[in-house]
């Protein structure tokens, strides 16, 4: 129970069942499309960009708990930030799940999705919508798929 | 007394009575003694493939030790011993599902190629524009996208035939769709999504008297009830290895031998030919003409040792098992609040796939996992069945006749762990 406690932790519970920012964005900017062909799990993610910063972001879609947090997680985190910001933050997020560096103090709440990297098989739930971003941003029209 | 020897005693009364010792069959299963995140191994993913007996893994180490060599080619020693041994599997295959010719048991690398084989060998020459191939709302998607890229090539349609909410066939909006222009019937034996089991003789029946050929795809079926193709008078029946306790690579496709003469070859190379020249090549007679190259020598031999051991246990006693561990999970699994099971039907295989309300099936499925407990979660290969029960994706435990009733009250334990995480 404690193992599991580390990956399901209550603000990975809460943000799975009362996702933030979980609505179509008639305005946006730029948006993406992420499918994980393997669990069935969508995304779709909306941003409104004002120059290089992220005015708004929100997104809608169906996943299991750490994809559809880690959504809502990204949308919340992302605001205001610039693009540059954006993709450190990818990077850093990515090192976070795989345990492949010293996890980025500057990832602040993310770092609840830390104990997905004792879970091989779900890292592609929590990195799903982050290479939606990264395809969001680079004005990629095909959608983005975890194979 | 502790829980070993209580184990025992069970045991003991229950074969003093007659009753499957599941207890004494799953020693023969190795992988099975083993923990997982430090709990034992509960292994419920037998849809997704089997585990495999002892005898399997030794028959395919004895081939490999003493006899590995390539067949229908050598005059040495090993080379005939390794024909032998491949030809005594094709009969082992014959008499399992009581074909009338080995000719008649072609093999393939499982399922999907065996349905892949009739749809490119049998239904690409036989389907023109406007044709059609009948399939039903349950099946897998290797009994789906062959056709579908046939129908799409040729300008043929694929008709669906649909299922209610128990998961069961409409029959009578199938039988509608068999008209004239239905060049073949295409269905699952068991679906490995919902369980069910197709009513089979009605459906071929029903296809026969409009002279309509079938095909059976039957990977869920082979290893859970006993076959007789002759009985059942299938036109194709096709089958996996690593489904029935033996190795993966390995699987059979059955064809009725006055079809299969008429069709060409699917595949081209050594072993499937009598005469090559550069201006003509004429074919081998059957089944050679379907097998080409070097087969899976070792997967074949290793599936004659599963069938072999199917019949030491008895595939009806096992059978019998399985259902009772169904019904016992079913009405178990059902009772766990916020449960809703999918694949209802009133004859099963022993599937028992389900939602919970709240909680994505990935989720259920990493929880039990940490408590040694393997399904299956997501859309099993079966997306049109996850958009007709309007569902994402589902979790899915599957039997095998190794599994026990102390398991499926682990599966319980497990689930009602998926409640208290998320509420």
């Amino acid at each position: 129970m404690e193992e599991l406690r580390d990956l399901y932790q209550e603000v990975i519970v809460d943000h799975s069942r009362r996702p933030r920012n979980f609505r179509v964005m008639a305005d946006a900017t730029a948006t993406a499309e992420g499918y994980n062909p393997l669990c069935g799990d969508k995304v779709m993610l909306y941003l409104k960009l004002e120059g290089d910063v992220i005015r708004d972001v929100a997104f809608q879609g169906s996943g299991c708990a750490i994809s559809t947090a880690s959504a809502s997680l990204l949308t919340e985190s992302l605001k205001g930030k610039t693009t540059a910001q954006a993709e450190e933050l990818f990077e850093g997020f990515h090192k976070l799940v795989t345990g492949s560096g010293a996890p980025d103090k500057e990832l602040g709440k993310l770092a609840v999705l830390r104990g997905v990297r004792e879970y091989p098989m779900r890292v592609k739930c929590a990195t799903l919508v982050w290479h939606t971003l990264r395809a969001a941003l680079k004005g990629e029209r095909q959608p983005v798929s975890t194979e | 007394m502790n829980t070993t020897s209580t184990e025992v005693a069970a045991a003991a009364g229950r074969e003093a009575r007659g009753e499957f010792d599941v207890w004494r069959i799953r020693e023969d299963f190795p992988v099975l003694r083993q923990t997982v995140h430090g709990k034992p191994l509960v292994y419920l993913d037998n849809a997704a493939t089997t585990q495999k007996p002892r005898a399997v893994i030794a028959a395919i180490d004895r081939f490999y030790t003493a006899d590995c060599s390539n067949v229908h080619r050598g005059v040495h020693l090993l080379s005939e011993r390794a024909t032998m041994a491949y030809e005594e599997a094709r009969g082992k295959v014959r008499r399992f599902l009581n074909a009338a010719s080995e000719r008649e048991i072609i093999f393939v690398r499982g399922t999907t190629e065996a349905i892949n084989l009739v749809a490119h060998s049998f239904g690409r020459p036989r389907l023109g524009p406007g044709d059609e191939v009948v399939l039903t709302h349950m099946e897998h998607h290797s009994n789906i996208v062959p056709w579908q890229l046939l129908c799409e090539e040729k300008g043929a349609r694929l008709r669906v035939a649909p299922i209610d909410d128990r998961g069961e066939l409409i029959f009578e909006e199938f039988e509608r769709l068999l008209r004239p222009c239905t060049r073949i019937v295409a269905v699952a034996h068991v679906s490995n999504a919902l369980g069910t089991v197709n009513p089979l003789r009605r459906i071929i029946e029903a296809a026969h008297a409009r002279g309509i050929p079938v095909l059976v795809d039957g990977a869920q079926a082979a290893a859970h009830i006993r076959l007789d193709v002759q009985d059942l008078d299938c036109d194709f029946y096709a089958f996996s290895g690593h489904k029935l306790y033996g190795p993966s690579g390995i699987g059979v496709l059955y064809g009725k031998a006055s079809w299969l003469e008429q069709m060409p070859p699917y595949q081209s190379g050594g072993d499937m030919i009598r005469t090559v020249s550069f201006e003509k090549t004429t074919f081998n007679e059957l089944p050679y003409k379907f097998e080409a190259g070097t087969p899976n020598i070792a997967g074949a031999i290793g599936l004659g040792a599963a069938i072999d051991y199917l019949d030491s246990i008895g595939l009806e006693q096992a059978a019998a098992w399985e259902q009772e561990l169904l019904a016992y999970a079913t009405e178990r699994v059902g009772a766990v609040p916020g449960v809703r099971l999918i694949g209802t039907a009133r004859e099963k295989g022993a599937v028992l796939s389900f939602v919970m309300e709240g909680v994505h099936p990935h989720d259920i499925a990493t929880v039990l996992d940490r408590q040694g407990v393997a399904v299956r979660a997501g859309h099993v290969c079966a997306q049109p069945v996850m958009e007709r029960f309007g569902v994402p994706a589902i979790a899915r435990a599957s039997f095998a006749f190794y599994n026990t009733r102390e398991e499926v009250d682990v599966l319980v334990t497990g689930l009602q762990k998926v409640r208290e995480i998320f509420g």
